[in-house]
């Protein structure tokens, strides 16, 4: 029998207030034990307040090999960046 | 390699940037199954190294340095797994690095084929090997692959109460009555040239050191890591009144480092091929304990798909 349990991903907000980050993998046969051995393997030393498993089979990445592709539609619009504008040095809060 | 000349003019223009590797990125087949060895080497090293230091758990000699060790080793255990999972990335798979330990295909540091024989030990384990380990671990939170980088940049952060709380045991045997003064004295006569060992072999003879310094796995050499080590440990060897067991160790001046003795290589040789004073009782130990968890592996699979199949209903 393949006793290989499923891989997961961790995710954990370390404070109120602040985005969940990835941590790193851990091996767990459900949800349950995944999300307690997270907080035994990741938070140790109350790095977190809250967290995210989810198992390394449901994310979908992007591809690298494609990465100048994928993401140049954002290379030449300059004009979504507020230095793009000019205004007057002499006017405050804008 | 030669079948992907952008590829590989990539992958050198980033490592020569100082930019991280990621899982999916290409890379050349060496520098993979180099990470793979070397990070599965140190993940096997986290968890072989709970043994030694797991022999005196129930024998600590107060409450609070009974909650101490605990402590540690467990840390030692999420060490090793965030090491697993980082050569994961890689391909590999945790059945194969763990077949691949207990076969004896897999090294682990050979410090941990040394015996403990006195409380002290943890001590000296905790001030020398894991200061060793620190001198080792730091460069590596650089290191170009990039989940191996966040994994040590997560160790370090835990080792340094490694160091302090073994360093605090033999400040307190250091001030102690006579006979554990020479219980102090005793164990760094033990650990010291095991620990400078665990430097790896010296720079010319050490094959792998030069690629791994061109790739950026590896930040600084063997040698150069070692007479850190030594730079940094006589002054607190001093301030403890213990004398380090190498009649040749002395300040020089011109260099601005310690000299020290030759270390014996055979002895290293001899650990590292598997005949060590613990190496056998190791491993026993290890398969013993992955042989022994099987049916508790199994039973939570078999758990976690009734209660699926139960949800599913
Ligand atoms: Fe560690
Ligand atoms: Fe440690």
């Amino acid at each position: 029998m393949d006793t290989q349990w499923p891989l997961w991903e961790v995710f954990i907000r370390s404070k109120q207030g602040l985005d969940h980050k990835h941590v790193g993998s851990l091996h767990a046969a459900d949800a349950q034990m995944a999300m307690e051995n997270a907080r035994d393997v990741y938070t140790r030393r109350r790095e977190g307040v809250s967290i995210w498993v989810v198992e390394s089979k449901h994310i979908h990445a992007s591809n690298p090999d494609e990465q100048e592709s994928f993401f140049d539609p954002a290379d030449d619009k300059a004009y979504r960046h507020p230095t793009f504008y000019q205004v007057p040095d002499s006017l405050t809060h804008i | 390699m030669v079948a992907h000349p952008d590829l590989q003019t990539q992958f050198d223009l980033r490592v020569a940037e100082d930019q991280r590797i990621e899982p999916k990125d290409w890379m050349p087949e060496p520098y993979r199954r180099t990470l793979v060895r070397q990070i599965s080497q140190h993940a096997h090293s986290e968890i072989v190294g709970m043994l030694p230091e797991g022999n005196w758990i129930t024998r600590a000699p107060s409450l609070r340095r009974k909650a101490v060790l605990l402590a540690k080793v467990q840390d030692e255990a999420g060490h090793g797994l965030y090491l697993y999972s980082a050569a994961e990335t890689l391909g590999t798979s945790r059945e194969q690095m763990i077949d691949d330990l207990h076969s004896g295909k897999a090294k682990y540091s050979s410090i941990f084929n040394y015996p403990t024989l006195s409380w002290a030990d943890m001590g000296a384990i905790g001030w020398l090997v894991d200061g060793a380990a620190i001198m080792n671990q730091v460069p590596l939170c650089r290191t170009s692959y990039g989940p191996y980088a966040r994994a040590m940049v997560r160790i370090c952060k835990e080792e340094s109460f490694h160091q302090r709380q073994g360093y605090e045991i033999m400040m307190t045997l250091a001030k102690g009555s006579e006979a554990q003064r020479a219980m102090a004295q005793d164990a760094l006569n033990r650990w010291w040239w095991p620990v400078l060992m665990m430097f790896g072999p010296k720079d010319d003879e050490s094959p792998n050191t030069a690629l791994s310094m061109q790739w950026k796995i590896k930040r600084f050499t063997n040698d150069e890591l070692r007479q850190k080590f030594v730079d940094a440990t006589v002054p607190q060897a001093e301030y403890l009144n213990l004398s380090i067991p190498d009649p040749d160790l002395k300040w020089n001046e011109a260099r601005g480092h310690y000299d020290f003795g030759p270390i014996n290589w055979d002895e290293f040789w001899e650990v590292v091929k598997g005949n060590g004073p613990c190496n056998r009782q190791r491993l026993e130990a290890r398969r013993k304990a992955h042989e022994e968890g099987e049916w508790v592996r199994e039973a939570a699979i078999a758990y976690a798909i009734k209660r699926k199949m139960k949800s599913e209903k």
